[in-house]
């Protein structure tokens, strides 16, 4: 098993025609992801990667049962690419776009719930299930399948993370980027849940960062729910507060969203804390050495 | 976003937000004839003068003060402008005050504090008010949180006339004053929606004695991802208030914070950056700045990312760290390279690459013949930051 995607993904790409979506439509298909087309308006009819382009997402549930679609909007567009693919009845909605505009995701973030439908990110890195289905933009040679879950709201940074897994030995069961926007689809409570429910995952690695309250959340999560270990860095310990760090989400204000915070919680909840970033994969091991 | 006090004001006052009289001068001659033009309008020689700089707190640092005539106007913006104005919120060395906001004086009944912003936890917009005014907010939240007031609203009905009424009566508002405190709570969060701001403060939310209901001071910030559907808006920033050398690495789409470390670092995306300024610290250094060189990493952003890295003088070593999935590493080094013969690096220099093209990246490195530090791992480059810092 895995979460979120896997080799029944039948993925349509929304901006499938444009330089982005071109680009990662190859690499997707180039993986093995199963790709059934895409979708830019008014290029419906055409082919392109010899796959059918539609003018709607709902053309292309009904004419090649997408189950999964991946966003490659501009941001001015993105909202309504993504409302689009909820409405179509699409479950597992992942967008890459940066840069969507806050009070467009608001009523995003509401009716995509309404519909039952997961939403990941945006701004973020999507998600990946080694050997099964890459959706997103992570580099696919540091990936090997395992036992280890994933989630985190950086991109390279979970690359980062991966990478010393695999150099470890321990594969993952999917890697998940949930983005670094301050209002994304799925926060770390969500992909924890699935995670604890999914059967190949044996350990959980969870990256977050200053800004917001999703860590501290996430620690009530696992204090209540989760018994399967949780390994923690949180990145912006260094961090001024009250400055943007590149994401839009990750700022400290009004002295809340220190990573002091996010890590004294998420240790209380008995997950294992990171300081290194470059020790994640280490400490997993060490885990599983002694298990 | 950020944007002045007046132009904050202004914006405000276009969706009907009323707001205390005030007029703006760069000098102490604009400034007398601003409080004549205000004396002619409203028959009030009570002026407050207040410094235009982006940072909170001016009245601690003595930016904002009190006029009792036009000659007084004269003297105080004499002293304001120009002056290296210190808060809480700036810089030790304080920010420059190019220009004062003369704003006609009222006489306070009693201040209040009413603020918009996201509610990140719940993923709604949130309305605060509080009858604790002209105090910071966060201070009030710690203290004493039952005396703030809070209402959310559904994206899909927006605010509702109930709302406001609540909010008004529980900020203790009677007769004429409760309904230009209602009709003052759904213009500010109409201004707060169509103008796409992720914080709108107003602080104090002034009853004067006359019983009337208006902003005294008005803070806005705009969301940057929204900006592109407000060219008006975007039009107000301030270059002036910003660190010169961000202001630079944002014409190279370098998304650049600057601090007071003595390690400089080029990472490319924002969670591996803030990594690496943590495990700059633990390798015993401290970061000189967060840099995201982003995806579209080339030999001339990264060039330019140097450039700016280099024109702080506190740098004593350079960390680049690159994890190449979109961005390839081959291109980096060949930007460290060109960087290196343009603008000549003498400081110790290592670069950790990895991901795509990485190996072919560390080959045009050692191939260059320049004095660079290499490494694969990211514990590797942390090592090497600790040698560089300890030789």
């Amino acid at each position: 098993m895995a979460i979120l995607v896997d080799k029944n993904t039948r993925l349509v790409v929304q901006g499938f025609t444009g330089k982005e979506g071109t680009y990662h439509s190859e690499q997707m298909i180039e993986y093995g992801t199963t790709v059934i087309g895409g979708v830019t308006p008014g290029k419906g009819g055409q082919l392109h990667l010899d796959r059918p382009v539609f003018n709607t997402v709902s053309d292309a549930v009904k004419g090649e049962g997408a189950n999964a679609s991946i966003i490659f909007v501009p941001p001015p567009f993105a909202a309504d690419a993504i409302l689009e693919s909820a409405e179509a009845g699409i479950k597992t909605i992942i967008c890459i776009t940066e840069g969507i505009p806050t009070r467009d995701m608001i009523s995003v973030y509401h009716y995509v719930r309404e519909q039952g439908a997961a939403l990941i990110g945006p701004n973020c890195p999507g998600v990946f299930t080694p050997d099964e289905a890459k959706v997103g933009i992570m580099p696919a040679m540091i990936f090997s399948r395992g036992p280890i879950g994933v989630v985190s709201r950086s991109g390279t940074l979970t690359y980062e993370a991966v990478d010393q897994l695999t150099r470890q030995g321990l594969g993952q069961s999917t890697a998940v980027g949930i983005g670094g926007d301050p209002i994304i689809g799925s926060q770390f409570i969500d992909i924890l849940r699935l995670f604890q429910a999914d059967d190949e995952t044996e350990a959980v690695v969870m990256i977050g960062e200053i800004g917001g309250t999703a860590e501290e959340e996430a620690a009530v999560y696992i204090k209540d729910h989760m018994d399967k270990p949780v390994f923690v860095f949180i990145a912006g310990r260094t961090a001024p507060p009250g400055r943007r760090m590149g994401h839009a989400g990750a700022i400290i204000s009004g002295g809340k969203g220190t990573a002091e915070d996010k890590f004294a919680a998420l240790e209380e909840a008995g997950a294992t804390i990171v300081m290194n970033p470059a020790a994640i994969g280490e400490a997993v091991r060490a885990h599983f050495s002694v298990a | 976003m950020k944007v002045h006090e007046y132009q904050a004001k202004e914006i405000l006052a276009k969706f009907g937000v009323s707001v205390q009289k005030g007029l703006l001068a760069t000098t102490p001659e604009e400034a007398v004839s601003a409080a004549q033009k205000l004396e002619r309008e409203t028959g009030n020689d009570l002026f407050v003068v207040k410094a235009q700089i982006h940072a909170g707190g001016r009245g601690k640092g003595g930016g904002v003060k009190l006029a009792r005539s036009t000659d007084e106007v004269r003297e105080t913006a004499e002293a304001i402008l120009g002056m290296m104005l210190k808060t809480p919120q700036t810089g030790p060395e304080g920010q420059k005050v190019r220009s004062v906001l003369i704003a006609d004086a009222v006489d306070i009944e009693k201040e209040y504090y009413l603020g918009i912003t996201l509610d990140r936890g719940r993923n709604q917009v949130v309305i605060m008010a509080s009858t604790e005014g002209g105090v910071e907010i966060e201070t009030v939240a710690e203290e004493t949180p039952e005396l703030i007031l809070k209402e959310w609203i559904d994206p899909v009905i927006g605010l509702q006339g109930f709302q406001a009424r609540r909010l008004a009566f529980g900020l203790g508002f009677e007769g004429k004053a409760f309904k230009q405190a209602v009709r003052f709570i759904v213009a500010l969060y109409r201004a707060f929606e169509e103008s796409d701001c992720s914080i709108a403060e107003i602080n104090p939310l002034t009853l004067t004695t006359d019983g009337d209901v208006l902003a005294i001071d008005a803070k806005i910030n705009i969301d940057d991802n929204a900006l592109f559907r407000h060219a008006d808006i975007a039009e107000l920033r301030d270059k002036n208030e910003e660190d010169p050398l961000e202001v630079e690495a944002a014409e190279y789409s370098l998304n650049y914070v600057k601090l007071d470390g003595n390690v400089g670092c080029m990472v490319n995306g924002a969670g591996l950056a803030m990594a690496t300024m943590d495990i700059i610290k633990i390798a015993g250094g401290e970061p000189a700045n967060f840099l995201d060189v982003g995806g579209a990493a080339n030999p001339e952003t990264v060039e330019a990312g140097f450039r700016i890295i280099l024109k702080d003088l506190g740098v004593k070593a350079i960390l680049v760290n690159i994890f190449g999935g979109i961005v390839r590493c081959d291109q980096v080094a060949r930007g460290v390279v060109q960087a290196a013969t343009n603008v000549g690096i003498s400081l110790p220099l290592i670069v950790r690459l990895q991901g795509t093209n990485a190996e072919e990246g560390r080959a045009i490195l050692e191939e260059s013949g320049l004095k660079i530090e290499t490494a694969t791992l990211f514990q590797e480059a942390a090592d090497k930051v600790d040698e560089a810092l300890s030789a």
